[in-house]
């Protein structure tokens, strides 16, 4: 175990050598760059004996690693925004024909307009196609969570794609300490794949090919199992990691100062680091209230929500992007888990961050104001002000 | 007659489910046995989507990943890597696409493969329309030809573009090898599938496969008309390996093409004027052909 200084790229990179990926393929786009360029470089030097493939697209860089799987590599891919818009198709074929591949997302707004910012319109726009989305908070957490991500990935009971999403420049271009494992602590803890249901040479093996609609809804129903699984399996993998290496981040939901909450924000990615400093202060003021960090959207933790629900009034949801639906998406998710349960807690949606707008104290104040007072606020977007007047056109 | 000197070895199972007389079936079956047992072929959305049959059966007694219709080229480089990485060596990679799937939509991946100089080859079967959706015209189809979306209608006289030059794209890449075949000259066929899995490196095939329902004739005539396309010099077979080009099929005084064109349904609206006109422009390019052949 070492101590750099690294930013979140940087951890998804180092996270990928420890992990002794052995097919490799991107396509540069901002601010995902950094990941692939240190990539590059560990390549080139020897330090990781690995095929990196320079495709002339995302699309093609996911097709790659995905053929690269289906022949049994381990394989890695990193990308942001447009770039993981343009991979929607693959995204859908990497996890129908079950290959494990981990990818690095940096969280990034959709244009247009054009903006480069922290938002998580990219992922939640995929959260659809059978991946697992793991979104880390800290540089640390993505180092972590990547090497997870490949353990769970090849894990034999699961055979799902993993993204990992960090927040764009929060993390991607921001240095914080991290704690490198060591090599030989890393292959203690991921063995090399396992194939399984792979193309062999010489025989006869097929991926991907046309069912009918009986086989279509079992393949489908594997897959919905294979996602049904990963919090259990998650829980291990975690378990396991935190014994090797003393970390551990409470599997799919990350609970804070929840006992005795009135009401509990949950937030994801960066701003909950934030929302953790607003919750002791508003706790210190005599506030009842706390946080739940959504680490992983997808399989979405319903248990957990719904253990939630069962302890607390009001349920706030701070989502980073609008996918033009009824609430925020991972309030939506929210709305439906909570929907079964015996005791229903008033559910706010609250849009703030998008576009990389900064989720300050102020903001995260509003939103617990807004959760404590006695008017259900239903949908809420935050933060509208804009930063000051500009004249149009003289 | 000459006897056949294929190989016996039979990669492609008689129980696939290609239609009768079907040009592209003939492709993966001389292809496969020129490359051999240790081939591992991708193949995106096309015709051999479905004739490599459906779960839980597979045509090919190799291993073969489907993929969506425009990531040929990724997908070889993919497998490439793979094999690269796992210390497979012997394996050859195989990309087996439609002209629309490569002509068209494909052509990004086609193009990145190439200048990747990814060790694999790429073979587009020709059958000149998308296929497998129900006869669509396609950047590969033939000027004057009916598909279903060039119809021959009032004024509309079928597709009103010319061919793309998919082999001069090709070589504008520089592979290492490249060359045109048609499922009509197996021999040929052959050598040159041979020839290219004895080679490293980016290589490219292209495969004039007729299409009985899509070309409309009748599906013992796929042979006849092959072999019509390559003597009339619509089709003309040749190699380019290292820059250096060769015809493979030498022919002295061509057959008029309209031999060709009358026996498809697809250009049965013809006039002897416009097949007077392809005449000239097959002659020109024929010409052009052998002038590029004697150059050193
Ligand atoms: C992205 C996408 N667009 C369209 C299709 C529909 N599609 C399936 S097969 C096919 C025809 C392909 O034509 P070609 O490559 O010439 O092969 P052929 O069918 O003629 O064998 C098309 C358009 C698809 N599968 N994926
Ligand atoms: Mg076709």
């Amino acid at each position: 175990m070492t101590r750099l200084v690294l930013s979140g790229n940087y951890a998804q990179s180092y996270a990928a050598r420890l992990a002794r990926v052995q097919v490799i393929s991107a396509y540069p786009i901002t601010p995902q760059t950094t990941i692939v360029e240190q990539l590059a470089k560990f390549v080139s030097s020897g330090e990781l004996p690995a095929q990196f493939i320079k495709v002339e697209s995302e699309h093609s860089a996911l097709q790659v690693c995905v053929s690269a799987a289906a022949l049994g590599a381990r394989t890695y891919t990193a990308t942001s925004s447009q770039g993981l818009l343009l991979m929607h198709e693959l995204l859908h074929w990497a996890s129908g024909m079950r290959t494990p591949i981990v990818m690095g997302v940096v969280s990034r707004s959709v244009g247009p307009p054009w903006s480069l910012d922290a938002d998580h319109t990219d992922t939640m726009s995929q959260r659809d196609t059978g991946w697992v989305q793991i979104y880390p908070e800290s540089n640390q957490e993505v180092l972590d969570s990547v090497l997870e991500a490949f353990r769970l990935a090849e894990d034999l009971a699961i055979r799902l794609p993993v993204m990992v999403a960090e927040d764009a420049f929060y993390l991607s271009h921001t240095v914080e300490p991290v704690e490198v494992p060591s090599q030989a602590q890393v292959d203690a803890f991921l063995p090399p794949r396992v194939p399984k249901g792979t193309l062999v040479p010489g025989k006869a093996t097929r991926l991907g090919s046309y069912v009918g609609p009986a086989d279509y809804v079992r393949f489908r129903r594997e897959q919905a199992r294979a996602m049904e699984r990963v919090p259990e399996t998650l829980a291990a993998i975690e378990e396991d990691y935190g014994r090797r290496m003393g970390r551990t981040y409470g599997g799919l939901v990350q609970e804070y100062r929840t006992e005795g909450a009135d009401a509990v924000l949950l937030t994801m990615g960066t701003a909950s680091t934030t929302a953790r400093a607003v919750v002791d202060e508003l706790r210190s003021e005599g506030k009842r209230v706390g946080l739940a960090r959504i680490r992983v959207f997808r399989p979405f933790p319903a248990k957990e929500v719904r253990d939630l629900a069962s302890r607390v009034d009001r349920l706030g949801v701070m989502d980073r992007s609008w996918t033009f639906g009824q609430m925020g998406s991972a309030a939506t998710e929210v709305a439906a888990a909570i929907q079964s349960s015996p005791r229903r807690p008033r559910l706010s949606s609250f849009l703030a961050g998008v576009g990389g707008r900064d989720v300050g104290t102020a903001l995260l104040r509003e939103m617990f104001r807004d959760l404590l007072s006695k008017e259900p606020s239903g949908l809420r977007w935050l933060d509208m002000d804009p930063p000051k007047e500009v004249p149009l056109h003289g | 007659m000459a006897k056949l000197t294929l190989p016996p070895v039979e990669l492609v199972r008689s129980g696939h489910s290609a239609c009768p007389g079907c040009g592209p079936a003939l492709a993966m079956r001389y292809l496969l046995k020129g490359t051999g047992e240790r081939t591992v072929v991708s193949v995106p959305a096309s015709c051999w989507t479905i004739i490599a049959t459906g779960y839980p059966t597979t045509a090919l007694r190799l291993p073969m990943i489907d993929t969506p219709i425009e990531a040929t080229g990724a997908s070889i480089s993919g497998l490439r890597a793979a094999l690269d990485a796992l210390h497979m060596s012997d394996v050859q990679v195989v990309g087996f696409a439609g002209d629309g799937g490569t002509v068209d939509i494909g052509l990004q991946s086609l193009s990145g493969m190439l200048e990747r100089r990814t060790d694999a080859l790429y073979v587009m079967y020709d059958n000149e329309a998308y296929m497998n959706t129900g006869i669509q015209r396609s950047g590969s189809t033939p000027e004057g030809a009916w598909t279903t979306t060039t119809p021959v209608e009032g004024m509309a006289r079928g597709k009103g573009e010319p061919k793309k030059d998919i082999m001069g794209i090709v070589l504008a890449h520089h592979p290492v090898y490249a060359a045109t075949l048609n499922v009509a000259y197996p021999e040929d066929f052959l050598r040159k599938a041979q020839k290219a899995a004895s080679l490293k490196g980016p290589r490219f095939f292209h495969v004039l496969a007729p299409c009985p329902p899509g070309w409309k004739f009748a599906s013992d005539q796929t042979v006849q008309i092959g072999r019509l396309a390559t003597d009339t010099g619509i089709f003309p077979l040749y190699e380019v390996e290292n820059g250096k080009l060769r015809v493979t099929r030498k022919l002295g005084q061509l057959k008029p093409v309209r031999d060709y064109i009358k026996v498809q349904g697809r250009f049965g609206h013809l006039t002897d004027a416009e097949i007077d006109t392809v005449e000239h422009e097959v002659q020109a390019s024929w010409a052009a052909l052998l002038q590029r052949e004697a150059r050193p």
